[in-house]
């Protein structure tokens, strides 16, 4: 498996040969706080680099969450649908949130590796 | 404007707070554990909320003063007891609503507690509508704690003896620190609880005598969710001055005797929608599935037209469920009619039910 990357929305990225992993950081549901509904894209559809895949919501309010790359949805994560709370308790690992077929891999070029995220998450405090 | 601070603001920054901007006030939303977190202690345990932004205002007695304010408030004011409390409404002559209050007769006058947002346009108004005749005082000198929960009585009684005795919507002074605190059994959360109207200068102390017994801090988040499970009505949201107390369904909060009298703010208007009712009432409403149905979400019937709009939305930790209310078309309001949320374009199901969604836990009689 190769490094995890992460984009400036606050997801990070697996890659598995053609699958990705995606998911929310650790930092983004500290932002959120607890979480109590997502949904997510439907199995077969299409996304596209930074559109929107899914939603996010705390109970203060609603958030969508992006994909950093393009590709076809081939596994959606119910487990956390059905208790999004995972996602605040593991958002890294167990509550990954969807995986895709990766159209275009150029397109992980413009993401960035963790050292330059928590760099990066660090100062978009605030 | 410059932001403002409450007296606790540092001990909320020594417990983790995040802060937001409330009507004008630098208010902690949560702390570290969190919106449910903080819930949760509150239902089960005892929750101290820091509302010290709330307008707490004091108008001077004279023998004509209870008569002055029934030409403004639907309540019984000539007849109230001495450290009783009342629910009430500032309102326009057309009904509708200023703001959503609480009146208490204290020894000296009327104590009224104002939302934030509204106290400082109340004070000019009730000025006004008092013709200018009475001693008026927006006290910021004095800090209201909100301690709420199963165990409320038991932990402020180690700390403040006596209080136990207060009885439902009535108050009395007490001391602490050897100071005068003033405490009404009352509260926003659907749980038993009390607030207490003290000093700033020892109102860190306090707080933290009452961290000391178990008491957890909860932020402007979880005051939300708790109000809202116990089908309260949010200044601003649920209520305004687009809204009467009629459509928002809190008639109960109207005298009998007064709707007979009538002479108040807003008596015409409330008096005809009590006979030929309104067209918009205010219900609560659960989605079918967890989606979460937020302020400004459309209401639709089974034919696809736009009968009503959500006004507070969010998940009931306690009930585990999407709760909401909004106002809809009086004819689809009867409870169990099927209903439709239009959430990001889609349309959910959801139902229309009783209130509150949280079954209270008020303790009417003193043990």
């Amino acid at each position: 498996m190769s490094e995890v990357k992460f984009s400036k929305e606050h997801e990070w990225i697996k890659m598995d040969g053609d699958t990705a992993t995606i998911g929310i950081t650790q930092h983004a549901t500290e932002m959120l706080g607890d979480i109590v509904f997502v949904e997510l894209p439907d199995k077969g559809s299409s996304v596209v680099k930074d559109g929107i895949a899914g939603v996010v919501e705390s109970t203060k309010a609603a958030s969508d969450v992006y994909t950093p790359v393009s590709g076809e949805i081939i596994e959606n994560n119910q487990s956390i649908v059905d208790d999004p709370a995972k996602i605040n308790a593991d958002p890294e690992n167990e509550a990954w949130f969807f995986k895709l077929k990766i159209k275009n891999k150029s397109e992980l070029d413009s993401l960035m590796n963790k050292d330059e995220y928590e760099k990066f998450s660090k100062e978009s405090v605030n | 404007m410059e932001i403002k601070k409450t007296a606790l603001y540092s001990l909320h920054q020594k417990h983790g707070a995040k802060f937001v901007p409330f009507a004008n006030y630098e208010m902690p939303i949560q702390y570290p554990t969190g919106i449910i977190a903080e819930h949760k202690a509150t239902r089960e345990k005892v929750g101290i909320f820091d509302v010290s932004h709330m307008g707490q205002l004091f108008i001077k007695d004279d023998n004509q003063l209870a008569e002055d304010l029934e030409k403004i408030f639907p309540i019984d004011l000539k007849n109230i007891l001495l450290n009783q409390s009342k629910y009430s409404f500032l309102m326009n002559e057309n009904a509708g609503i200023h703001d959503d209050l609480i009146i208490t007769k204290i020894k000296d006058g009327f104590n009224i507690v104002l939302n934030a947002v509204c106290k400082n346009s109340d004070f000019e108004l009730l000025k006004k509508l008092l013709n200018n005749k009475y001693e008026m005082r927006l006290n910021d000198n004095l800090s209201l704690v909100a301690i709420q929960g199963p165990k409320a009585c038991e932990i402020l009684e180690k700390i403040i003896s006596g209080i136990s005795d207060l009885k439902f919507m009535n108050g009395n002074y007490f001391s602490y620190s050897s100071k005068n605190v003033y405490i009404t059994r009352s509260g926003y959360t659907g749980e038993d609880g009390f607030e207490i109207s003290i000093k700033n200068e020892i109102v860190e102390i306090f707080v933290e005598a009452l961290l000391k017994e178990g008491g957890k801090l909860i932020g402007l988040g979880a005051r939300d969710t708790l109000r809202l499970e116990a089908g309260l009505c949010l200044y601003g949201h649920d209520i305004d001055i687009k809204t009467t107390p009629v459509e928002a369904n809190l008639k109960w909060a109207i005298s009998k005797k007064r709707l007979i009298t009538g002479r108040f703010l807003g008596y015409e208007k409330i008096n005809s929608q009590i006979e030929s009712g309104t067209k918009k009432v205010r219900v609560g409403i659960t989605p079918v599935n967890k989606i979460i149905a937020r302020e400004k979400t459309k209401i639709y019937n089974e034919e696809n037209k736009i009968i009503g709009e959500i006004t507070s939305g969010t998940y009931g930790p306690s009930v585990q469920k999407s709760i909401a209310m909004g106002y809809i078309d009086s004819k689809f309001s009867n409870i169990d009619i099927k209903i439709f949320l239009e959430v990001r374009g889609k349309k959910y199901p959801a139902k229309i039910c009783k209130l509150p969604f949280y079954k209270k836990n008020y303790v009417k009689g003193a043990k």
